[in-house]
């Protein structure tokens, strides 16, 4: 289930703890009351309005890494 | 003007007055309705007779009508409104029929208490719209509900046109072998609409491609008069009519995901939302089937046309007895689009 | 859209599939269950089975809130409209979910009952502040994804005195129900249904961590992996299933380390242990009773709680007859065994949840399914 996306932070409302979300051109305001230490530029996942986590880039990269050496290490095994 | 003036005592007050049960009467209130908020805006002779019909001569050949319902909801947003839309769906279904589309009746069912203001920039938006499309409304009708009976407005457009000699276009002439090309990005129309409507706000760059598309298709029926169907995806979008096509012609089709032009915002919104741009409404695009050696054609004189400048080959017909519409997703697998199945909701899920 | 369109290239997904080609022991059959209804999605939506080894098959799991929900709770939320008059809030998925008497949400909405389709929990406390004079219910559903939403809507409402809001406490917990087919019968002694892997779900687990898998993964050796959802996440979840199972290993890995840590997210999860407890039992379509697997509204804030507030007699309601969905969530029985499928029960009429849920088993196998079995040459086939 949880349809839920990463989306970029462009605004932060500290007062009403909200921050309004980027995903594409598409522009969206969320709850940040199930995260903490959010920045602009961040990335949050989105689900139902709320942001449930952030996205860490390093382990992006790293994902991506992975899927591409997956064809590799099957050359490497004997 | 002065002559309106002199046969009733008070102007109509549009600013700030609004529909009431008098109005679709039959009276004189009705009379003034008609005469300083429609007539006002959608001025033509034909119209200005002021019969409860329109007489007019036509060529010879073969006429086609169509008529259409209006209830969007809500009744103005970017790119239009229920006037310029009732404007250009009818002239659109003409349209389709390869023929050119010459005039339009409008039939309104005003809610008491609509605000004449608001009435006022939707008929102006409507003879706007007619008068671009040089497709005059000719006749119409108003009649009043009771508050809470209607949503405002609604709006049905009725239209006829003539088909030009050699063209025969029907949902049915679809065969194997031949290309499917669409006018342009899928799902504007419905991702505007939803994005106007109140529980779900998010602000994008999109608007409604509402537009009349009888232009276009006399260009294109100019150069390929043997053009096997056309359609406008309208409810339920390219996935719907396709599938509609695919069983009226006893065919099957494959289409390839990456060809089809949907606009990024309408790809993050639908994203968003959980929906599918392919079942999402176009009020401005145009479905083409054709032989296969006329598709480059097709799609030259389609991309010339400024309503046609993202036109694409999406797929081509097959063989398959049991009408089913296939694609290559753009990740390498494949997936049937099938008919939609009740209505598109946003999920969470 | 970043971190969603790189995990959908084309040229990756081709070379996970080959890597999956190579890795896959021709002699054996690898059945994973993807427990979480997004996963299910995404295989459909991009065809992720075309490009597996067809010794490798996708099992579908009852990770859908909406097809497990049973049809008396649908029933009270259509009685709290239809004798309290209450406004009804609900997410867009209940919608169309069959209930008792042929009604569901949308027909008792049609007939004039006052429910909203809401995107969120904050939309739902807007409608109750606009309505002050009007009972607001939000009808709540989802796993532990969606659950502390609710958590934060309950303790606003009360922060904030909002006192025509409620909440129709829906949420059931993801593990209990992995527990629960891993446990059952057909699973452990007649093995009928066979499931060596699990993907374990992308968004709960962003929530409760990577840490609860490690019993399940410990007690009834299977390989867990937590997957994301994008279909390059479900291939490389897919090869990492497959590696464990030929070396012989059983252990939670996590595929989706871009949200999911091991810990999970605590501020939620105290919000929710803060708002809700466990219910000692509750029943799930499908599964029948399973204990510790759902939540309600704790007593602190119990004046928030619709089952409290109104009267909401339990309904023992039953499924239409012959629908086979119980069966279905359970992997027990396909849609095709079913003699309401595709005769009585489409995706325009839908007799149970499995055909309305766009992740129910039905649904998906109305399209899919239904193409597979026609002998209709495959788009690839024709395009080459």
């Amino acid at each position: 289930m949880c349809l839920a996306l990463p989306a970029k932070v462009v605004a932060i409302d500290a007062v009403n703890d909200t921050a309004t979300v980027a995903l594409g051109e598409v522009r969206k305001d969320i709850s940040l009351a199930l995260v903490e230490d959010v920045q602009v530029d961040d990335f949050v996942l989105i689900h139902v309005g709320y942001a449930l986590n952030k996205v860490s880039p390093e382990e992006a990269e790293r994902t991506l890494q992975l899927f591409a050496e997956a064809g590799l290490a099957q050359a490497v095994r004997p | 003007m002065s002559a309106v003036l002199k046969r009733f005592p008070v102007r109509l007050d549009i600013r700030r007055g609004s529909v009431d049960m008098t109005h679709g009467s039959g009276g004189r209130a009705m009379a003034q309705l008609i005469e300083e908020l429609f007539v006002r805006h959608l001025d033509n002779e034909l119209l200005r007779q002021s019969n409860d019909q329109a007489a007019f001569a036509v060529a010879a050949g073969r006429m086609v009508m169509s008529t259409d319902g209006h209830v969007v909801s809500p009744l103005f947003f970017p790119g239009g409104d229920i006037g310029s839309l009732a404007v250009h769906g009818t002239i659109n279904d003409v349209a389709m029929s390869g023929a050119r589309p010459l005039y339009l009746s409008a039939g309104f069912i005003l809610e008491e208490g609509f605000p004449l203001a608001d009435l006022e920039r939707v008929v102006a938006s409507m003879a706007r719209a007619a008068t671009a499309a040089g497709v005059p409304v000719v006749t119409g009708d108003t009649k009043v509900v009771e508050k809470g009976k209607g949503d405002g407005v609604f709006i049905t457009t009725t239209g006829i046109g003539i088909v030009p000699p050699g063209v025969d276009i029907s949902g049915d002439h679809a065969r194997p072998g031949d290309a499917i090309l669409v006018s342009g990005s899928m799902g504007d129309h419905g991702v505007t609409i939803m994005s106007s409507r109140e529980n779900l706000q998010f602000e994008t760059s999109i608007e409604s491609d509402s537009a009349p598309l009888h232009e276009l298709v006399a260009d294109m029926v100019a150069a390929v008069p043997r053009i096997h169907c056309l359609r406008d995806p309208t409810r339920g979008g390219l996935a719907t009519t396709l599938n509609e096509l695919a069983r009226q012609s006893g065919v099957g089709m494959v289409l390839r995901e990456d060809a089809i032009p949907v606009k990024p915002a309408v790809t993050a919104a639908c994203e968003l939302l959980g929906l599918d741009p392919l079942y999402i409404a176009n009020e401005g695009k145009l479905v083409c089937i054709c032989a296969r050696q006329d598709a480059q054609r097709v799609l030259e004189v389609m991309q010339m046309h400024p309503l046609g400048g993202q036109g694409a080959i999406i797929g081509e017909v097959v063989e398959d007895q049991h009408g089913f519409v296939q694609m290559e997703t753009g990740f390498g697998g494949s997936r049937i689009v099938d008919w939609l199945a009740g209505e598109q909701l946003p999920r969470i899920c | 859209m970043k971190y969603v369109e790189e995990f959908r290239r084309h040229d990756l997904a081709q070379q996970l599939a080959d890597a999956i080609g190579k890795a896959v022991d021709p002699d054996r059959q690898y059945n994973l269950m993807e427990f979480c209804g997004g996963h299910t999605h995404a295989i459909f939506r991009y065809g992720v089975q075309d490009l597996m080894p067809p010794n490798v098959k996708f099992v579908h799991g009852p990770g859908c809130p909406v097809c497990v929900l049973p049809i008396g709770r649908i029933d009270n939320a259509i009685q709290l409209v239809e004798q309290h008059d209450v406004i009804l809030c609900t997410y867009g998925d209940m919608l169309r979910v069959p209930a008792s008497g042929r009604k569901s949400l949308l027909r008792v909405k049609a007939a004039g009952g006052d429910i909203r389709m809401v995107y969120s929990t904050q939309d739902a406390l807007a409608i109750a502040r606009d309505n002050p004079g009007r009972e607001v219910v939000f009808f709540a559903i989802g796993f532990e994804t969606t659950t502390p939403p609710s958590a934060v809507a309950i303790r606003q409402a009360q922060a904030g005195g909002l006192g025509n809001f409620s909440v129709f406490c829906n949420h059931v917990l993801t593990p209990a129900a992995i527990q629960n087919i891993l446990e059952s019968p057909e699973l452990r002694t007649m093995g009928s249904i066979s499931i060596d892997g699990f993907f374990g779900p992308s968004h709960v687990s962003s929530i409760i961590g990577s840490r609860p898998y490690e019993f399940f993964a410990e007690e009834f050796q299977r390989p867990v992996v937590i997957a994301g959802f994008e279909p390059l996440d479900v291939m490389q979840s897919a090869l990492m299933l497959v590696r464990q199972l030929n070396e012989g290993r059983h252990e939670v890995e996590n595929e989706y380390t871009r949200v999911v840590t091991r810990a999970g997210n605590i501020k939620a999860q105290t919000l929710v242990a803060e708002v809700f407890e466990l219910r000692r039992s509750f029943e799930w379509r499908g599964l029948g009773l399973v204990p510790y697997s759902a939540l309600r509204i704790k007593d602190s804030f119990g004046g928030l709680d619709a089952e409290r507030r109104f009267d909401m007699p339990a309904i023992a309601a039953s499924d239409v007859k012959g629908c086979e969905c119980p069966s279905i969530l359970r992997g027990v029985k396909r849609p095709t065994d079913c003699k309401l499928f595709g005769t009585v029960c489409t995706p325009d009429n839908p007799m149970g949840s499995c055909m309305v849920s766009s992740e129910g088993a039905c649904a998906a196998y109305w399209s899919y399914g239904r193409f597979r079995q026609s002998g209709t040459p495959d788009a690839r086939e024709s395009a080459a």
